[in-house]
């Protein structure tokens, strides 16, 4: 596909050869040879292929169990397709680098684990003040610390919100299928583009590492969102020009657009303020675009819902697990159903408020000490009431369904 | 005059002009910035009084005020060197010729 | 029509911003700045192509000045942001502007990995010695028994050599200057623009209001005079007898050599596995 002339007058001047050139991207051809047929796909490898078919074209990681195999298989295709891939000397660098690698114009990721996710805070706190859109795919990991690291768990969903200092929303997804998690890495680039922020993609280890059959949609009906253009010549452009839905055009280095960008809370233009108005000016676009567009943002999956007296409500593999009990307790004649959020942070306030007002029980099994269950209590109206059922589990080890059976059968 | 030799807050060593008394010009009818003929251009507004340009002017054009901050003491002496502009922190003097 | 000054300042500095700029009165950064300028309007290159990264302290509040394409990050990881920006766009002129602490101490790390990499960033280590902006703490290059408001009994620890540091792990271009020899600064500058591989310059500072006073150095123009009278070119290094060249700022481009860069090495990978996919 030839490069369009640009005329305009912003249009940036014609570059004198220099040592390092750019390749052309090869993406066009590329895609007519791969056949997509139902191959046996890892998690992780799902993710590699969502980020390639998303367009990411630069990715900075470092090695940690059980993330490793996405920037093993990004090593290797990224370059046929002209992209870029470095493997950095920490987690902190990683994130740094597809952040700037981004603000050229790049869509840019990084896969880790646990122990990197803790690294790449302050990184991921710098990305959503600059609203420079990145993705970040944590496969969680058995913590605290190093733990297990081949070990399953979902101990990481409250720091995937809070864990960069001060306050900033966050977009969160949490597939439970390996096709899903090809879905939602492309969902989750989209996103990030889309809202100019950093999207943080939740993995449970075991998903990432199983194989399932999974069939690649063609290139054709892949829905690829690039970020909003700016319409406005170089000397008019704002760094934070937000629309009434709150977001902003983002221009790239090298483009003539010569803009300033800062993790100190800034102006319009991207520079620096002390002004409370100001800076109250750009928390609001940071809270406002997500709070706004909840409707775009939030995915559940509500499974056999319509009947239920009791309600299963968790993520990832577990849901699975929940859906094989669903299936034996309906068999026995009890009505138990499964609402599962695909994106856990903004937290989909009204679908779990319409589950409460449904179900006379709520059953929240997670592999960690209490995390999703914290959210259904903020919801619920009595406090009081003990109709909220946690199962939790952190020994390294998967919620079974027929945990989850026993004790839908306690409380039925 | 006593031996004992005097420095200012910022520790340079007080020449017997710079004391106010010495002076003989009056710190108020100094040459205006951007005055035609005065061979160095000064930013009084952005000048934070650091007295490099003046220590280091190689002919002894530049004088320093009482507050700190540089005059064209002697304007036949520059030799329009630059040094005073590329040794100012705060770009608050030029002695470019073609500014 | 009025005689109103043009300066190369005024076509390089963002008019809309606040000067006289953030810096102490006799502060090396702003010499530092004018020395980019100039280096940069000597070389007329095109303005959208400069890239200018930092990291947190008072040297990394220079780009939010300059009219470049710029990049204020986090305390130590500019290198980082910048071997991003650098490996997406390799045509574009990354100068990475930072200081002792910046880049020695919590961004030690990316410093000498990027070395190592010999990836194409122009780093200015702006070294005066201290923590400037958070109020005199000591740094990797405070000097032995330096005083700091974190020594205040003098500093235990020795400093790093940060040009050494910088060679031993694989920087090809390495040279180092003071504040007050501004002419050769700019040279540097000039040199390491033109330099394709990672480049270091390291700038020996003055902080006259903080590491000056905490170790009673005279002022801003003293601190200019002991850079001036301290300091020995690299050429003379051989010349002079040991006790002459003993404790004295070395001066010039102490290493220059041509190492594959790493986004070139990265553009022929890509061709190769083109080229090889395309069979």
């Amino acid at each position: 596909m030839p490069k369009k002339e640009i005329k305009s007058k912003a249009a940036p001047k014609p570059k004198k050869e220099s040592i390092a050139v750019k390749p052309e991207s090869k993406l066009s051809e590329l895609e007519a040879t791969r056949e997509r047929k139902n191959v046996l796909m890892q998690g992780n490898e799902a993710v590699a292929y969502g980020a390639l078919d998303a367009g990411v074209n630069f990715f900075a990681g470092y090695p940690i169990t059980p993330s490793t195999e996405v920037a093993e298989i990004l090593a290797a295709e990224l370059p046929k397709r002209g992209g870029t891939f470095i493997q950095m000397e920490d987690e902190i660098a990683s994130i740094c680098a597809i952040t700037g690698a981004s603000l050229a114009g790049a869509k840019s990721l990084t896969a880790t684990s646990g122990p990197g996710f803790s690294l790449m805070q302050e990184g991921i706190g710098f990305a959503k003040i600059t609203e420079t859109p990145c993705v970040v795919v944590n496969v969680q990991r058995m913590g605290p610390s190093t733990g297990m690291p081949t070990s399953p768990a979902q101990g990481d969903m409250m720091q995937a919100k809070w864990g960069s200092h001060g306050d900033s929303p966050a977009i969160v997804l949490y597939p439970a299928t390996v096709k899903e998690s090809y879905e939602l890495t492309i969902r989750a680039v989209n996103l990030s583009e889309k809202y100019r922020t950093c999207v943080i993609l939740l993995l449970d280890e075991v998903i990432g590492h199983m194989r399932e059959a999974v069939k690649l949609p063609d290139m054709a009906n892949v829905r690829v969102i690039n970020r909003i253009k700016p319409t406005v010549p170089p000397h008019w452009y704002k760094h934070y020009d937000e629309n009434q839905k709150y977001l902003s055009p983002l221009a790239s280095y090298g483009e003539g657009y010569r803009f300033h960008v800062t993790g100190l809370t800034h102006d319009s233009h991207g520079f620096p303020t002390n002004k409370s108005s100001e800076a109250a000016e750009m928390m609001a676009r940071l809270r406002k675009k997500i709070d706004y567009n909840i409707r775009d943002l939030v995915q559940i999956e509500s499974y056999q819902m319509e009947d239920a007296k009791i309600a299963i409500f968790t993520a990832g593999i577990t849901a699975r697990a929940a859906k094989a009990a669903i299936a034996m307790a309906r068999y026995e004649g009890i009505k138990v159903g499964l609402l599962r959020p695909l994106t856990i942070w903004p937290f989909p306030d009204d679908a779990v408020r319409k589950m409460l007002r449904n179900v006379e029980t709520v059953i929240v099994p997670e592999l960690n000490q209490g995390q999703l269950i914290h959210e259904i209590q903020r919801l619920t109206k009595d406090k009081s009431d003990g109709n909220l059922i946690p199962i939790q589990r952190v020994d390294g080890q998967l919620i079974t369904p027929n945990d989850i059976l026993r004790k839908i059968k306690e409380v039925s | 005059m006593s031996n004992k030799v005097e420095k200012d807050r910022m520790g340079m060593i007080i020449r017997a002009e710079d004391t106010p008394e010495k002076m003989e010009v009056e710190v108020t009818e100094v040459k205006a910035p951007g005055d035609d003929d005065s061979p160095v251009l000064i930013y009084y507004n952005w000048c934070k009084k650091c007295g490099i340009c003046v220590a280091f002017c190689p002919t002894g054009c530049l004088g320093r005020k009482s507050d700190g901050s540089p005059y064209v003491a002697a304007p036949e002496k520059c030799i329009h060197c630059e040094t005073c502009d590329r040794l100012c922190p705060d770009f608050a003097i030029t002695g470019a010729k073609d500014r | 029509m009025a005689n109103i000054p043009q300066r190369i300042i005024h076509e390089y500095l963002r008019h809309d911003k606040k000067f006289p700029h953030v810096w102490c009165a006799g502060c090396s950064n702003g010499i530092v700045l004018g020395a980019i300028i100039r280096a940069i309007a000597s070389m007329n290159l095109d303005r959208d192509d400069i890239v200018m990264v930092s990291g947190i302290g008072c040297s990394s509040r220079m780009p939010v000045y300059v009219d470049f394409n710029t990049l204020h990050t986090l305390h130590g990881r500019s290198i980082a942001y910048a071997t991003g920006v650098k490996l997406h766009k390799p045509n574009l002129k990354v100068i990475v502007v930072t200081g002792d602490g910046d880049c020695t101490a919590i961004g030690g790390n990316h410093l000498i990995h990027a070395a190592r990499r010999n990836i194409d960033l122009k780093v200015i280590l702006i070294n005066n010695n201290i923590y400037g902006m958070t109020g005199g703490q000591c740094s990797p290059t405070t000097p032995h028994e330096a005083v700091a408001t974190t020594a205040p009994y003098g500093n235990i620890e020795p400093d790093f050599n940060v040009c050494n540091l910088a060679m031993g792990a694989g920087a090809s271009f390495v040279a180092r200057t003071t504040a007050f020899h501004v002419q050769e600064m700019q040279g540097i500058i000039k040199d390491a623009m033109d330099h394709p591989g990672f480049s270091l310059i390291e700038v020996v500072s003055a902080c006259p209001v903080i590491f000056g006073r905490l170790n009673k150095k005279g002022g801003a123009p003293q601190m200019m005079k002991d850079f001036r009278d301290n300091s020995i070119p690299l050429a003379a290094v051989d010349k002079l007898p040991p006790e002459k060249v003993e404790g004295k700022i070395i001066r010039g481009i102490l290493r220059r050599e041509i190492r594959p860069e790493y986004t070139a090495q990265y553009a022929d990978l890509v061709k190769r596995v083109q080229a090889k996919e395309g069979e």
